[in-house]
């Protein structure tokens, strides 16, 4: 019982559990900072299980570029422009509750949905234990993948450039 | 082929085209010119025409213009070609049509010279005497309907002249409406027609009516009910187009337009084209002599009753739009007594007499500031010695006064009614008593109007002009003497000489009867109308109104017709109207729009903007297609 | 030495999904909203990286950081369009922007 809580396995179990739990007080928590902090719970959770699946490299990304650069900049965006009133006072408020039901009942149809496509598919694998470095993940990256890299940094240009675009100051009062 | 019988119709065409597209831009001087000058040359033409008929001996010209187009159906097939066919008959026609039409195209051309739209007016009627010429020229009964339809037209045309005034707009289509009703049933007829003889054409369908009249006992019964049939269908059409019983309402009204096309349209030719057509089709009309007594019926019937309702007019014209019906009676009276030759001899001199009094009505309205009430007239005998001279020639022939034109006619008639088949002593009763009605009504109209004193302030304003004179005294020594025009149409009717006579015993008293009845009734006149004549009558000053007593009020309007009409057919159609305003057949349809409307209103529901909508719709979507794939 | 079966991770990568539907659908909260997205682009990583590991592949790796692009770029205009949303109607709520509704 012991071997089994300390095996990788169950440590991977136990992560797993955590990253759920996160994200439902993600979901379903009223302050804005206490959200994200659990969101940068379950990150780091899911980081931790992407290690015990042999993934290092990814686990590193989730940590670093995730829950380290794009949860900050939540946590600016939140801090300095005031998106973060509170659920108790000012913000949109979820009071209707056939509204949260509605919601809850699609999402069970589709879990359970998933669920049992996933059971039917029968898969008998398990995962391997071998790590994929990251020196396999660079080349692929520019080996056969490098066009959905350039595409991607042209996507973050995009989003460099729109996120300036939308968020400066209006005070030239030009066309959108 | 001849070529003067073909370009007969273009002379007035081309007027017509002429005034049509330049009217605007051209002068009095030259419109009338160019329409009168045509009507002249048609004149002459069919003058030629005549000649070149009674002295060749062929009694049948023909002129094959172009081919139209073909009729085919199960049996065969048939050309229907644009070919004029002059015989006697039609001789008659277009002698009457271009001669009394030329006299009044030169009375209208001085008559409407002051009218804005004068070019407007004399292009409608070099058209309707196209329309017409096409009418009884044509060879084939599908060119017999165009000009049918023609005319038709330019009747409404020129009754809707004065377009401003409701009224006369609301008599133009009720004479176009009324009309249609007998033109639908003369198209039916045709149809019938060619479907049983598989021919429109004139010639060879009197012919094949001929044969089957000869070989009578070889008809069956299922052709003789076709011939029935088509022949009462032809009637309908003549019926509407010559105002007979039940379809007459519209002419007396049709008296809101100019009076030379009173004159032309309403009383000398177009409401005469019914006559025409029946006596076209006298193979036909033989071979059915019931229908043949209903003609005979219908002409007594309308003959009194427009009798009766001329005597309560205050209207002069439409006193003499009811003595038109009643002529026309009697000419229906004739062809349905199988006096073909008497009709259209009668048809030919009543157009000389009708058109002249008319015209003298015309001149008479004019010079009384376009006053038509008889009971404001009186007295015009000395004012207007002239125009009252004329107008006492035309009441004359109208009377059938021994020696005018309008005896000879009518006593040829009367005569052969007593004897006849398909007539008898019956409608020869109703002839005299028609005669007597005539007599009566044209001297209460001549009472009214000319005699005693004048009931008008203003003072009479005269078109001193040779040529409207002119044209009046042609027309009035055509009413005298036209009688003596000899008319021998017996190679046209050549069938009905084979009828065997009845042997009816005829008594000896008839033709004095006849003769002196227009006596009768001036006699009568003279004595009962006496207030009318000398209109300071102590004590009787009230007569000078009209008399507003229901009866003759009911009888002013035409004894009741137009408003049976209106319970009959006008009223439960406007009640149907009414109901189905919303038309039923039109919401069925819309059904869709309503249905596709529904859609759009439940689709617009789900384009509601609300961006979490749209993503529950995606969840519901996935859920929806994976629920499909599991299954 | 590990031995976890590919069942589990597909279990828990849908769980993680559902859950930020819920997340997605459910909130008024446009920056609740954004935060779910956060969570089921993870749970799409999640299967990527337990896919790439059953089959020894640096696809899925591949895939991930691709997601994290993503990600990333969209979680800068969304939060620029937060901002700009904060300024003109001084609310998140999504509901709010429903101009254009047929």
């Amino acid at each position: 019982m012991l071997a089994n809580f300390a095996s990788i396995d169950s440590l991977f179990y136990l992560a797993g559990l955590v990253a759920v739990i996160a994200s439902l007080k993600v979901v379903t928590g009223n302050n804005t900072v206490h959200a994200l902090l659990y969101l940068v719970v379950s990150l780091l959770a899911v980081a931790v299980c992407f290690y015990l699946m042999g993934a290092p490299f990814a686990a590193g990304l989730e940590v670093i570029v995730y829950a380290g650069a794009i949860l900050v900049l939540f946590v600016f965006a939140v801090l300095m422009f005031g998106l973060g009133a509170d659920e108790t006072a000012n913000a949109p408020q979820n009071k209707n509750v056939a509204n949260m039901f509605g919601a809850m009942f699609l999402a069970f149809a589709l879990l359970i949905e998933i669920v049992i496509i996933i059971n039917n598919a029968d898969l008998q694998q398990n995962l391997q234990a071998n790590v994929i470095d990251s020196k396999a993940v660079g080349i692929m990256l520019y080996g056969p993948y490098l066009l959905a890299v350039e595409i991607a940094s042209f996507l973050l240009l995009a989003g460099l450039l729109a996120g300036y675009h939308y968020a400066k100051p209006d005070v030239t009062r030009g066309p959108l | 082929m001849n070529v003067l019988l073909a370009s007969l119709p273009f002379y007035p065409f081309v007027s017509f085209l002429l005034l049509i597209f330049f009217g605007k831009r051209l002068s009095w001087r030259l419109a009338a010119t160019i329409s009168v000058s045509s009507m002249a040359i048609s004149a002459l033409v069919s003058a030629i025409l005549l000649f070149e008929l009674s002295v060749t001996k062929n009694q049948v010209m023909t002129a094959n213009l172009w081919h139209w187009f073909e009729l085919s159906y199960a049996m065969g097939s048939s050309d229907v070609n644009v070919r004029f066919y002059l015989d006697g008959l039609s001789a008659v026609m277009i002698s009457v049509v271009t001669g009394v039409g030329f006299l009044i195209h030169l009375f209208a051309a001085i008559y409407m010279k002051s009218d804005v739209n004068f070019s407007r007016f004399m292009a409608y009627m070099n058209l309707f005497i196209v329309a017409m010429l096409i009418l009884v020229l044509a060879d084939n009964l599908v060119l017999l309907y165009l000009g049918w339809e023609g005319v038709g037209l330019c009747s409404f045309l020129l009754i809707g002249f004065w377009y401003q005034e409701q009224s006369n707009v609301l008599a133009a289509r009720k004479a176009f409406i009324v009309t249609r009703i007998g033109d639908t049933s003369m198209a039916i007829g045709l149809l019938l027609l060619f479907n049983s003889f598989g021919q429109l054409n004139i010639e060879a369908v009197t012919l094949l009516a001929e044969q089957a009249n000869s070989l009578s006992a070889g008809t069956n019964a299922e052709s003789a009910d076709n011939i029935y049939w088509i022949a009462l269908l032809l009637l309908g059409g003549a019926v509407g187009k010559s105002a007979q019983l039940p379809l007459q309402t519209w002419l007396p009204d049709a008296m809101a337009g100019p009076t030379p096309v009173s004159a032309l349209i309403h009383a000398a030719t177009m409401v005469t084209a019914g006559v025409y057509l029946i006596a076209r089709m006298h193979g036909i009309f033989l071979l059915a002599p019931e229908v043949m007594n209903y003609v005979a019926w219908l002409g007594a019937l309308t003959l009194l009753l427009a009798g009766i309702a001329a005597l309560a007019q205050t209207d002069i014209k439409r006193v003499l739009a009811y003595s038109t019906m009643s002529q026309i009676g009697y000419m229906m009276l004739a062809l349905g007594a199988g006096a073909w030759t008497a009709g259209v001899f009668h048809l030919m001199t009543h157009a000389f007499f009708k058109a002249l009094l008319f015209l003298t009505a015309g001149a008479v309205i004019y010079a009384l500031h376009h006053q038509q009430n008889l009971f404001k007239m009186g007295g015009l005998l000395k004012k207007l010695p002239f125009e009252s001279s004329l107008f006492i020639i035309g009441l004359i022939c109208l009377m059938a006064l021994p020696g005018t034109s309008g005896f000879f006619s009518k006593e040829a008639i009367i005569a052969q009614l007593w004897s006849s088949d398909t007539a008898g002593p019956m409608l020869w009763w109703c002839a005299i008593l028609g005669a007597l009605l005539t007599s009566i009504y044209s001297c209460r109209l001549f009472f009214l109007g000319f005699l005693g004193k004048a009931r008008f302030n203003e003072n009479v304003q005269l078109k001193k002009s040779s040529l409207l004179r002119t044209s009046l005294i042609i027309l009035a020594l055509l009413s005298l003497f036209g009688g003596l025009i000899p008319l021998d149409l017996t190679l046209v009717f050549s069938s009905v000489m084979n009828l065997p006579l009845a042997q009816l015993t005829e008594p000896t008293w008839l033709h004095t009867v006849a003769i002196i009845t227009p006596f009768i009734g001036m006699v009568f006149s003279w004595f009962y109308f006496k207030s009318y004549r000398i209109s300071h009558l102590a004590g009787k000053e009230h007569i000078l109104q009209p008399n507003n007593g229901r009866f003759v009020v009911f009888c002013r309007q035409g004894l009741g017709f137009d408003g049976l009409y209106k319970k009959l057919f006008i009223m439960p159609y406007q009640w149907l109207a009414q109901i189905n305003k919303n038309d039923i057949f039109d919401q069925i349809i819309m059904l869709n729009a309503w249905y596709v409307g529904l859609w759009h209103d439940a689709l617009v529901l789900v384009q509601n903007g609300s961006l979490r909508w749209y993503l529950a719709a995606f969840g519901l979507a996935i859920m929806l297609l994976l629920g499909v794939s599991l299954l | 030495m590990t031995s976890i079966p590919l069942f589990h991770v597909l279990i828990l990568s849908s769980l993680l999904f559902v859950i930020g539907f819920i997340g997605v659908v459910a909130r008024k909260n446009t920056l609740f909203m954004l935060m779910s997205l956060e969570v089921m682009l993870n749970a799409v990583g999640v299967a990527f990286i337990g896919a790439g590991s059953v089959w020894q592949q640096a696809d899925g790796q591949v895939m991930f950081i691709l997601i994290l692009t993503l990600a990333a770029a969209e979680v800068a205009v969304g939060l620029a369009l937060l901002i700009r949303m904060q300024k003109k109607y001084r609310s998140l709520d999504i509901d709010a922007l429903n101009q254009m509704k047929g």
